[in-house]
């Protein structure tokens, strides 16, 4: 089992006032796993992302990652994880806005050591296969929108993750470049990368072998 | 807390890109810094020139040499009662040259201001000394050409001037001085010697004087005048005892009473480099506490635009901590902006301050080679301002909840 939640809670507090976001929520993910979250706005369905993706913490319950519970982990043990084993791609893209392309995806090689002359080549090998190796000293303000998400994505891969999170990386795409992200997605997932996709539209949730629909913090079906 | 910077040249990439995005407000970050720096080296500098300069010119004053004068050379406290001290006179000296065995050296000397002149030319206001064959030891004045004063000149009352060198100069300028004859006031005397040259002192000429036998001088200007001896041991652990000897000599011969103060004063040249330590350490004092000042004003400014930047760039560190920049990573990131930042005020502190101290040095006639004291103490300065101004803005950083910072807009 790669992913296994145990009656997780998640509220936010703003002052006197309790925000359930999540509440007490099961589920279980197996490797290589295609799965679509679905849900109105405000449901949950970045929460739970965000918690699977160890940007944020459970208030309570229990989140098993790889056998190993995330919620005892110190914060050096969260950044390994973050950087080694899970890639997100964002709504919003999430560059640097001053940094190239290449630069961009070099970043979590950056942080796990690896050797300057090596990081180069594997950045470069990555936009490549997301097709924008010749975009690679662009600023991400002098990329369309699908470019950007496809540097995302290669910044996602870099460092081979088992875990692919996405949350609503089509939602400022339009259907045509969603079209060529998802495909990206379908051949990481045939290559038996575990990929979980947050999407408000059916015919992205097409993509996936599993869909989980939220609604006001609970899962309301699992099929 | 010792931080160990892996990956350093990543972070000074970093930092150097994150500095270029913010070019003036950089620059106007350095500025407080700089200024502090440059003034400690300026003044660091400056004083360091002259340290070298004082302290070679006081060393002409030979550290195994006491003069037995009628006034101290530092007077601590009041002068009047300084004032109705009796000159020390030709007898003192011969009682001293009589009875004081453990200098190697004695040479009275007395003063005078006279026209000198050789064939047309005529030179005012040169100062004329009167001397015997030791002054040569005491006063560390050897000829460079000719001889100096022997024993029986000065028994004979020989008619012969030693010149210094610029008076030479001056006299003499196509001919060889030595044999020549020279007026001093309205005596003739003819050139024995010139002495090596001893260069300036605060402007004021080491060279410009000429010496005659104490005899011959006495006859013409006067006895009356008082003396100042100089008294040289060859030992240095004898400096000691011999002043002692002296003292019991000279309370002695001038009568001075059991209880009695001394009426003369036994100077020598660690008084002056004591005082000049004194004057210094003082400036010292004030330069640390100005450079000091604007050190901190400079780091405070260097605090807050770290902490304007961390705000600025939270969403810089949402994106860096969700792919795995852990907290330390953070922190190296933003302290070494903040050093940076502090070390090229530094460094344009050092630069300028070094320059600055080389120009106050040149109006003084004076230079300073490269000092790698000034060059540490600036940068260990401006670095240190850098790590703790930085330090706690990029603590806050690194402490960011990466979720938190992702969705800062
Ligand atoms: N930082 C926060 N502080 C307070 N409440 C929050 C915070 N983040 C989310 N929430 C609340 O939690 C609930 C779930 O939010 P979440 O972002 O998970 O929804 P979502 O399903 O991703 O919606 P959308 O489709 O609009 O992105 C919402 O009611 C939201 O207001
Ligand atoms: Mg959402």
């Amino acid at each position: 089992m790669l992913i296994k939640l145990e009656q997780v809670s998640k509220i936010y507090k703003l002052g006197e006032i309790e925000v359930p976001a999540l509440i007490d929520t099961n589920l279980q993910i197996e490797k290589s796993e295609y799965v679509a979250i679905m849900g109105p706005s405000g449901s949950g369905k970045s929460t739970l992302m965000n918690i699977i993706g160890c940007l944020d913490v459970v208030t309570e319950g229990r989140y098993i990652l790889n056998d190993r519970d995330v919620s005892s982990m110190s914060d050096d043990e969260l950044a390994r994880i973050r950087n080694r084993e899970i890639g997100f791609v964002f709504q919003t893209f999430n560059l640097l806005p001053r940094a190239n392309a290449l630069h961009n995806v070099e970043l979590p090689l950056i942080y796990n050591g690896t050797p300057r002359a090596q990081r180069r080549e594997l950045a470069l090998q990555a936009l490549d296969n997301v097709g924008l190796a010749e975009r690679a000293f662009h600023k991400p303000n002098e990329l369309s929108g699908g470019q950007r998400q496809r540097v995302a994505i290669a910044r996602a891969l870099i460092n081979n993750p088992s875990l692919i999170l996405a949350d609503e990386p089509t939602g400022n795409l339009d259907s045509k470049t969603g079209e060529e992200i998802m495909e990206i997605f379908e051949r990481l997932n045939n290559a038996g990368n575990t990929i979980i996709v947050v999407t408000h539209e059916e015919h992205i949730a097409k993509h996936s072998k599993r869909i989980i629909r939220l609604l006001d913090g609970r899962i309301i079906s699992d099929a | 807390m010792l931080i160990v910077f892996s990956r350093i040249n990543e972070y000074l990439l970093m930092a150097w890109q994150a500095l270029r995005a913010h070019k003036l407000r950089s620059f106007l970050t350095t500025l407080g810094i700089f200024i502090g720096v440059s003034t400690i080296i300026t003044i660091f500098t400056t004083i360091q020139g002259l340290n070298q300069y004082v302290y070679g010119q006081l060393s002409n004053i030979g550290a195994n040499t006491v003069y037995v004068q009628k006034y101290p050379w530092v007077i601590k406290g009041d002068f009047w009662r300084y004032r109705n001290r009796k000159n020390i006179t030709y007898k003192e000296y011969l009682a001293l040259k009589k009875r004081c065995t453990l200098a190697d050296y004695i040479s009275p000397e007395v003063f005078a201001v006279k026209r000198v002149g050789y064939r047309g030319e005529k030179f005012d206001n040169i100062f004329i000394m009167g001397s015997n064959e030791n002054y040569k030891e005491t006063a560390n004045a050897y000829p460079e050409v000719g001889r100096f004063l022997t024993e029986l000149d000065v028994r004979n009352n020989h008619r012969v001037a030693v010149l210094g060198a610029e008076l030479a100069d001056k006299l003499f300028k196509h001919e060889n001085p030595l044999g020549k004859r020279i007026t001093i006031g309205t005596d003739k005397y003819r050139v024995i010697g010139i002495l090596e040259r001893k260069g300036s002192f605060f402007g004021q000429s080491m060279d410009n004087y000429a010496i005659v036998p104490i005899g011959s001088f006495r006859r013409v200007y006067g006895g009356h005048r008082g003396l100042r001896i100089a008294l040289m041991t060859t030992q240095p652990e004898r400096l000691e005892d011999m002043k002692d000897q002296i003292r019991g000599i000279l309370r002695q011969v001038r009568k001075n009473k059991p209880g009695q103060d001394d009426d003369f004063a036994i100077n020598q040249q660690d008084m002056l480099t004591d005082l000049y330590r004194q004057l210094t350490s003082t400036l010292y004092a004030i330069v640390f506490v100005i450079g000091f000042i604007s050190l901190v004003v400079g780091g405070i400014g260097i605090m807050n635009i770290m902490m304007v930047s961390v705000t600025e760039r939270t969403r810089e560190i949402g994106i860096r901590k969700a792919i795995g920049a852990t907290r330390r990573n953070i922190l190296s990131q933003f302290l070494i902006e903040a050093v940076i930042i502090a070390s090229i005020g530094g460094f344009g502190g050092i630069a300028v301050g070094y320059a600055a101290g080389l120009l106050i040095l040149s109006q003084m006639d004076l230079t300073i080679g490269v000092s790698l004291l000034s060059i540490a103490v600036g940068f260990g300065f401006s670095t240190m301002v850098g790590v703790l101004a930085g330090f706690f803005p990029a603590y806050r950083a690194s402490r960011l909840n990466p979720i938190d910072s992702l969705r800062y807009e």
